[in-house]
């Protein structure tokens, strides 16, 4: 009943999002929406694509995959402390993270010289990797201790040491494992919305590196969607509708990795 | 059914109006004070953008709109019967700076495009410098910020761009959102405020109602008739000294007063002149006429002017709101009005 039920709103909102943006892609052609990098809301020269967004929203996950890689281990702490914090990390709503970037993340990137507002996908993959690090790393942590004791213990019986048990035990048995947290988090991270925005500069245009402003797929949908009418409400649905489509194959692509790694 | 019954007896007097943001403020404390004065009667106003206004307008689901805009040609069309535009309140669009040891900053139009184009990016350009000989501009980057969302602001910022640069009119245009050469972009007045406040060197435009009431630093413009104005409720009230047009569909971006604040706008509620459509009966019209009136009488303006939106002060545009708020009718006859407020 339950799977029922989540199974018809899931095809509700897909039907939404169909229904509404069948006018763009009507208009432009799917492929031609897609690699058009041009997003012109004036009247007279009304042109839209989402070329740029997509190439903003994955130029983010893009640097943010650098800096979760550089600044994992400081969360891969054991201890019911560092764990507490973790979670509670975890739980803060993305806002706070927003206002915590704009206040006291931004003045170091313009310190740091990296650009003059301190906006952009810089700024704003930095922090949502911080933001994404406790979830992917929970993942991760349950994924490790699933790995067999009997596995580690026959290892550290021939003589192995901790380090050699983590090398060669551990984390190749829980690697897909490990490899999947991520991906689900970065799946989050494409779309999440409200840090992003605050942070990112907003220009609908692509950006010219990784140290310019720009907008992501969720980002440009907040922020225009309550004036949006016509064939601008229906490409911001549209680019919503391939946001899905993103986020549903990097899922895909997740579990079929978990289940791999579950058969172990 | 008890539950619905009362719902729909407590429903009878709503007026539910949406619109553009700008005048958000000033709408939640008139409709207050307005249902203070008339027990019984509820106003619900939602501010869910211009846009979404006109729609639910042109939808009936909704006893009135309102926008920062006229309604173009080809919008007014679709409306089906006639639209009228009620002005309720005045504001402009403000620029707003943040620059170590420098309190005040003197800009015309052309610069602020220039500006906005990319063409002037440091602060000691030597344009820049001249028009303000009193203060020592610094070397810094200019970083401009714009509206992200479709706004009433951005339309009439850029209206007035285009009306003194035909290089802008042709190459940006007008409209709630344009396609910008330069700068960064944030959501509502409060990103612009919050995003120039906190970065040396930024300036944005912002809706002068925000601005005044956190008492932002902000740049005189030259006005057309050459004199440097600053952004007062005064000087944005004095815009309206010219020749309007009865239907009040009119900009009085760059105003030819010599006092008038040359980024100054109207802000309208809409109303259908036909009041008869859906389930209205006659009540809800007269409803809606004594709301109407009560805005822009003396004491719907005073409010206006406590939360820093300019009034309507010249008797010639209270006396043309007036016309257009009497010429409404309920099949065929006018809807009588019993408020007295405009005696």
């Amino acid at each position: 009943m339950a799977a029922m039920i989540l199974l018809l709103l899931t095809a509700g909102i897909l039907y939404a999002l169909v229904s509404r943006s069948t006018e763009t892609f009507r208009e432009y052609g799917i492929w031609n929406f897609i690699t058009n990098p041009e997003w012109d809301p004036r009247p007279a020269t009304e042109e839209y694509g989402a070329m740029s967004f997509i190439l903003g929203t994955l130029y983010t996950a893009f640097l943010l995959f650098f800096s979760v890689s550089s600044l994992c281990p400081v969360f891969f702490c054991r201890g019911p402390f560092q764990r507490g914090v973790k979670y509670l990390l975890a739980g803060i709503p993305s806002i706070i993270y927003g206002l915590w970037g704009f206040y006291t993340i931004r003045p170091l990137i313009i310190d740091l010289g990296i650009n003059a507002q301190g906006f952009g996908i810089f700024l704003s993959s930095v922090v949502l990797a911080i933001m994404i690090i406790p979830y992917a790393s929970s993942l991760s942590t349950e994924f490790l201790s699933m790995v067999p004791n009997k596995l580690k213990e026959g290892a550290y019986s021939l003589g192995a040491t901790r380090l050699e048990v983590i090398r060669h035990i551990s984390i190749p048995s829980s690697i897909s494992g490990i490899v999947a947290s991520y991906i689900l988090a970065l799946g989050r991270a494409l779309g999440e919305t409200m840090a992003v925005t605050m942070l990112i500069g907003n220009t609908d245009r692509i950006p010219r590196g990784l140290r310019d402003t720009g907008n992501t797929m969720a980002s440009v949908i907040a922020n225009q969607f309550g004036e949006a009418d016509g064939l601008k409400l229906s490409s911001l649905i549209a680019i919503g509708l391939l946001l899905f489509v993103i986020t549903a194959i990097i899922n895909i692509i997740a579990k079929l990795i978990i289940k791999r790694v579950s058969r172990l | 059914m008890w539950l619905f019954r009362h719902w729909e007896k407590y429903c009878s007097k709503c007026h539910i109006g949406c619109g553009g943001c700008f005048s958000v403020p000033y709408y939640n404390m008139v409709f207050r004070d307005f249902m203070h004065a008339n027990p019984g009667t509820t106003v619900n106003y939602g501010a869910i953008g211009s846009g979404g206004g006109i729609r639910s307008l042109r939808d009936h689901s909704v006893d009135f709109g309102a926008s920062d805009a006229f309604l173009d040609e080809q919008e007014t069309e679709s409306m089906g019967s006639e639209v009228l535009h009620i002005p309720t309140c005045m504001g402009g669009v403000v620029m707003v700076y943040i620059l170590e040891n420098v309190d005040s900053l003197r800009l015309t139009g052309q610069m602020i495009l220039d500006i906005y184009l990319g063409k002037i990016t440091r602060w000691n350009n030597p344009l820049l410098q001249a028009l303000n000989p009193n203060v020592t501009l610094p070397d810094l980057e200019i970083t401009p910020v714009y509206r992200s969302d479709g706004s009433g602001t951005t339309y009439n910022f850029s209206e007035y761009l285009c009306r003194i640069s035909p290089e802008w009119n042709h190459d940006m245009g007008k409209g709630k959102s344009l396609k910008w050469p330069a700068g960064i972009a944030a959501k509502g007045n409060p990103g612009v405020a919050g995003i120039v406040l906190q970065t040396e060197g930024a300036i944005g435009y912002i809706g002068s109602e925000y601005a005044l009431s956190l008492g932002l630093p902000t740049a005189k413009l030259k006005n057309k008739t050459g004199n440097f104005v600053d952004a007062t409720r005064a000087t944005i009230s004095a815009a309206a000294n010219i020749e309007l047009p009865d239907d009040m569909r009119a900009t009085i971006l760059d105003s030819e007063d010599p006092n008038a604040y040359p980024i100054s706008i109207f802000t309208w509620i809409m109303v259908y002149k036909d009041q008869q459509y859906g389930n209205r009966s006659l009540e809800d019209a007269q409803e809606l006429v004594r709301l109407l009136e009560y805005i822009i009488s003396p004491e719907g303006q005073a409010v206006a002017a406590k939360i820093n939106y300019a009034p309507l002060s010249a008797p010639a545009v209270v006396d043309k709101t007036r016309k257009l708020i009497e010429s409404m009718h309920y099949a065929g006859e006018a809807i009588v009005s019993s408020t007295g407020l405009l005696e």
